[in-house]
């Protein structure tokens, strides 16, 4: 599953902020990738939506790298 | 301590009749008008049919995309405009005069589509959550911000929202802020993009807009016609623009304002007269002295009928010799940001000497009895001329212009 999240973040990454697929990997940081707090909030949101799921305001905030992005998605679907 | 001058040297626009001055300043002169049958908006759901909407509009050319994507339409007008402007005015922001710089922006209502996305996730699509960026593009405050942004001007920025009015509301304060030395330089106008079902719906509802088109000052006129764009204007100290040796487009003078304090929409005379009167005093000149009024004429029946009587109230026997017109026949009425188009007509009137006309004209109202420059602009150099915005709410500011010498 994390695979895919990943997959679905770095396409997500790649078409809307036009950062190269190759570039984004598990351990990039948001600031590494030149995302700032609203691009998180953004690709948080798009996340929601694409695996139907809430993350709460709190974890979003912590939020600051891919495998982060990954863990909080996965607790998020309780799996 | 003689008063400081200060004179335009940039402007920009976009507008139905042109995605920049020179070619909305052609459109004026040649009376051609930018009204027709909108597309944004499905017309079968609509009682009227026709606005003057800014079509092929592509800020992608002058914005980069990750700062495009936190612009509502509005504020990515505004950007455009302002770069034009700063474009041609020459002048360069930076660490030095960026704090002595304003930008003040009018508009009547904001980020409006994002707005509508929102409802249309909520309400239609049964959404349980809006796009994350909903309020930075909602919020009215946009286009100012980002025009700051982009340019890098750190002094006085802010909005103004006075309905049709806020446009001219935000360049006479930028212009007092330069006069009395708050500032030295500032960016100002307005942007407006009404185009969306619920706004559409909403002037549908007050019956205020015309089955056909705008007819300002005609007995056959039925109301008004909405348009949409961005008219944004560099002013600048004459000591400043001399030293950078930039071109001087026009002086601006004056600057009056009142309130009605009467009815929500129905204009009172004595309001208009007042802020018309206020700006000749500010600018220090006679009735005599006008050569050009751009009116506020909307093409509503109660608009034109008052405007024109508080014209002639104001400018007596001087009236009968005093060409006015109403550019809004041509790139339809944009609320906020009307009066930063209607200025930067004025002042391309004020620097070609041609008086731009009022099109789409028939017979006219004995009502509105004035010189009124029917379906042909007219080569006249003058040297005042006034620009009126007369807006709902009351609320009325009026500008003086001078063309350039030294």
């Amino acid at each position: 599953m994390s695979e895919s999240i990943f997959e679905k973040i770095a396409t997500i990454l790649s078409t809307k902020k036009g950062i190269d697929k190759e570039s984004i990997l598990i351990e990039s940081s948001f600031e590494e990738l030149g995302l700032d707090s609203l691009d998180a909030v953004e690709l948080i949101s798009d996340l929601e939506d694409e695996f139907n799921v809430t993350i709460p305001n709190v974890e979003l905030q912590s939020i600051k790298t891919i495998q982060q992005a990954v863990d909080g998605l996965q607790k998020a679907m309780g799996s | 301590m003689t008063e400081r001058r200060v004179v335009v040297t940039g402007t920009g626009i976009i507008s139905a009749i042109g995605h920049n001055t020179h070619d909305f300043w052609n459109s004026l002169v040649e009376c051609k008008s930018g009204i027709g049958p909108f597309s944004s908006v499905d017309p079968t759901l609509m009682r009227f049919k026709n606005g003057a909407e800014v079509k092929n509009f592509d800020a992608s050319i002058l914005i980069e995309k990750s700062d495009l994507d936190l612009m509502d339409r509005f504020a990515q007008f505004s950007v455009v405009a302002a770069k034009e402007a700063v474009n041609q005015s020459g002048i360069i922001f930076n660490e030095e005069n960026g704090y002595r710089s304003a930008v003040i922006c009018g508009t009547s209502i904001g980020g409006v589509h994002a707005q509508e996305q929102t409802y249309i996730d909520l309400y239609r699509d049964n959404k349980s959550r809006v796009h994350p960026l909903s309020i930075p593009k909602t919020m009215p405050n946009g286009a100012a911000s980002n025009v700051s942004m982009q340019m890098g001007i750190t002094g006085p920025v802010y909005t103004i929202s006075t309905a049709c009015a806020s446009s001219n509301h935000a360049i006479g304060n930028a212009f007092w802020l330069i006069r009395n030395g708050i500032c030295d330089q500032a960016l100002a106008g307005g942007s407006e993009t009404p185009f969306t079902y619920t706004f559409l719906k909403a002037w549908e509802a007050i019956r205020v807009v015309s089955p056909d088109t705008c007819r300002p000052f005609s007995k056959t006129r039925q109301g008004m016609i909405l348009g949409e764009g961005s008219g944004m204007i560099v002013m600048e100290t004459l000591e400043n623009a001399k030293r950078r040796g930039a071109e001087i487009l026009a002086e601006i003078v004056g600057y009056g304002m009142s309130s009605d304090a009467s009815h929500i929409t129905k204009p009172d005379q004595k309001g208009a007269e007042r802020a018309m009167r206020l700006a000749m005093e500010d600018a220090k000149i006679n009735v005599e002295q006008i050569g050009y009024i751009n009116a506020h004429g909307t093409g509503t029946l109660v608009n034109d009928t008052m405007e024109v009587a508080a014209i002639k109230n104001v400018f007596g026997n001087h009236a009968d010799a005093l060409p006015i017109s109403s550019t809004k026949s041509m790139h339809g009425h944009a609320l906020g940001a009307t009066s930063s188009l209607e200025a930067v007509a004025t002042i391309m009137a004020l620097k070609d000497g041609i008086l731009p006309p009022t099109a789409n004209f028939e017979e006219i109202d004995e009502t509105c009895n004035m010189d009124v420059l029917a379906n042909a602009s007219r080569s006249k150099s003058i040297k005042y001329a006034l620009s009126n915005a007369f807006a709902f709410g009351g609320l009325n500011a009026v500008l003086a212009f001078k063309k350039w010498e030294e």
